[in-house]
């Protein structure tokens, strides 16, 4: 496939957007049931806001994926069968309550709704942030599901798909959580460097899974079922078009099998292996903010390489028609 | 329930793109907008079509084959594609199973395209929505017209009959029939799309004749025993080379 940027941002985005939520969360939870000491209410309020931030700045890239940007709207009709549709809705519902969750911290609005038998209170932040958490939980699973459910698209047809929106999406969230933790919060930011770096660990673990499985994929389709022509030797002469068309645009990435090669492990290191590095100095580190900014930045460009190859490995049946292309 | 298809038979298209050009008259000049094209007097012409004609060799020289392979939407019975579409714009009639898009609905993210493991939808750079084969919907219904006039402009265009048109929920149309007597297959099965159009494959004529069927059976001098007199290979003042 031919990699879009639009949606190699969208889905970066909106992937930190919901893991800074989470993260924040996170400590919340955390500090409800004691096991850290109570953070500032504006420290959430700040950290939703970057979270809406990252989140508006992938809803805008999507817009550019659209011939129809004017159209959007109808995108969220077909609910009942389309996972893009899903995603549409469940997009701005997770934004929604971020808001309200970031809202209710930085007005100091947050009365006890109920009281759990043991007396502790269940705050309204509680609530939006329990919401806000199943809400970014099932955003992962409809922007990767987009992907999965395509089922001849077999590099994107597993699990490991959906496994890896989440995992790389919270790493990159907690790992901003991180850095704006060492800028706001300094006593959390050895909490989130050490959730980032776990979770980094198993998005590696989970992402170097796809590959392996991805490189021991047989293709299902063939030129002779294409054609159905059951002879070993088939060589297409004419494509239907000179100049090209939309099937040699859009199913093609264009790019050397050695560049492919070239992105692959440039992100296992940018996104995995230089990050989980700079966490661990920041973890131990007393000024921890410069390599807390570097992890972030460096993990991030891996990050969107990680999705350029996503979408670039994934070889589309159609592409059989257009051997002089492929 | 009726499920209109083309079929088209392998054996006979020649590659002379009849059907692409009127697929693309027709459905340029309908009130859907016109399939526009870019750089069409220059390098590197491009547009959308709805049918395209490939062409592939079959086999090692000198035993080749030239298959001409018009490709188009195949209007499958279980579309991959339209349960994907975000909006509803891609949809399958109930009435006569064609797939088709809602132009004024679609929002143009492609998603559809993704999910056509045949590559049959195109989009339009200039309307900035995706396109594909309507079965021509607006001239197969048309009651303007006559009866013979009432097919894809593909198949009215074909000079050799390579391309049928019917019904093949209908077991005894002609589509049907050509399906089940001339070995009809469906592209890619391994994906259970169902496509409802087939394709009619290769098959080898031979005209067997004996003998004795070239010889008139009836002459009575072969009868008696006697050869053909003048002989057959002997040049003769007339057509009657054997008496």
């Amino acid at each position: 496939m031919k990699p879009a940027f639009s949606v190699i941002f969208l889905t970066t985005l909106i992937g930190a957007g919901q893991g800074l939520f989470l993260a924040l969360f996170t400590a919340e939870s955390y500090a409800a049931f004691g096991l850290l000491s109570p953070q500032p209410t504006s420290f959430y309020a700040l950290g939703s806001a970057c979270a809406l931030l990252f989140l508006a700045g992938g809803l805008v890239a999507s817009f550019f994926h659209l011939g129809r940007p004017e159209r959007a709207w109808r995108a969220a009709a077909q609910w009942r069968t389309s996972w893009l549709s899903r995603e549409v809705i469940v997009l701005p519902a997770f934004m929604g309550t971020v808001f309200l969750y970031g809202a209710a911290h930085g007005l100091g609005v947050n009365p006890a709704l109920a009281r759990l038998p043991s007396g502790a209170p269940i705050n309204l932040t509680a609530v939006l942030g329990a919401a806000g958490t199943l809400l970014a939980f099932a955003l992962y699973v409809c922007t990767g599901m987009v992907y999965a459910c395509l089922r001849f698209l077999r590099e994107w047809h597993t699990p490991l798909t959906v496994i890896n929106y989440i995992l790389l999406g919270g790493a990159s969230g907690f790992a901003f959580a991180a850095l704006f933790s060492a800028w706001a919060l300094p006593g959390l930011t050895r909490f989130y460097a050490g959730w980032a770096l776990a979770i980094a660990f198993i998005a590696m673990v989970g992402r170097v899974a796809a590959l392996v499985r991805n490189a021991r994929l047989k293709p299902k389709s063939t030129l002779q079922s294409a054609l159905g022509i059951k002879h070993p030797r088939i060589v297409q002469k004419a494509q239907g078009a000179m100049g090209g068309s939309f099937n040699t645009r859009e199913f093609f990435h264009g790019q050397p099998d050695a560049l492919l090669s070239m992105v692959k492990w440039f992100f296992l290191a940018f996104a995995f292996i230089v990050p989980m590095a700079l966490l661990s100095v920041a973890t131990v580190s007393e000024a921890p903010a410069p390599s807390l900014t570097a992890a972030f930045i460096i993990q991030f460009a891996g990050l969107l390489a990680e999705r350029w190859f996503f979408f670039a490995q994934a070889s589309h049946p159609q592409n059989l028609y257009y051997q002089s292309v492929a | 329930m009726t499920q209109l298809a083309l079929v088209i038979d392998l054996n006979v298209c020649v590659g002379c793109h009849a059907c692409v050009t009127n697929c693309k008259e027709w459905n340029t000049s309908g009130p859907a907008g016109p399939m526009v094209d870019q750089n069409p007097y220059d390098k590197n012409p491009t547009g959308t079509f709805f049918n395209r004609v490939q062409t592939f060799e079959v086999g090692e020289f000198p035993n080749t084959e030239t298959v001409h392979f018009p490709k188009s939407c195949l209007h499958c019975e279980d579309p991959p594609c339209v349960p994907v579409c975000p909006t509803g714009a891609s949809y399958k009639r109930k009435e006569d199973g064609i797939v088709l898009v809602d132009y004024d609905k679609c929002i143009g993210c492609k998603y559809c395209s993704w999910a056509c493991p045949y590559g049959a939808r195109e989009f339009d750079e200039a309307q900035k929505i995706m396109k594909k084969c309507t079965l021509c919907v607006d001239r197969i219904y048309d009651k303007s017209m006559t009866e013979e006039e009432r097919r894809p402009a593909c198949v009215r265009a074909c000079p050799t009959s390579a391309r049928l048109f019917g019904d093949i929920h209908d077991p005894e149309s002609e589509v049907s029939r050509a399906i089940r007597e001339a070995g009809g297959y469906p592209l890619m099965p391994e994906w259970g799309t169902s496509p409802a159009n087939h394709y009619l494959p290769r098959r080898k004529i031979k005209l067997r004749i004996r003998h004795d069927e070239i010889e008139r059976a009836d002459n009575p001098l072969k009868i008696d025993g006697l050869l053909p007199k003048p002989d057959k290979a002997e040049p003769a003042l007339d057509d009657v080379t054997s008496w």
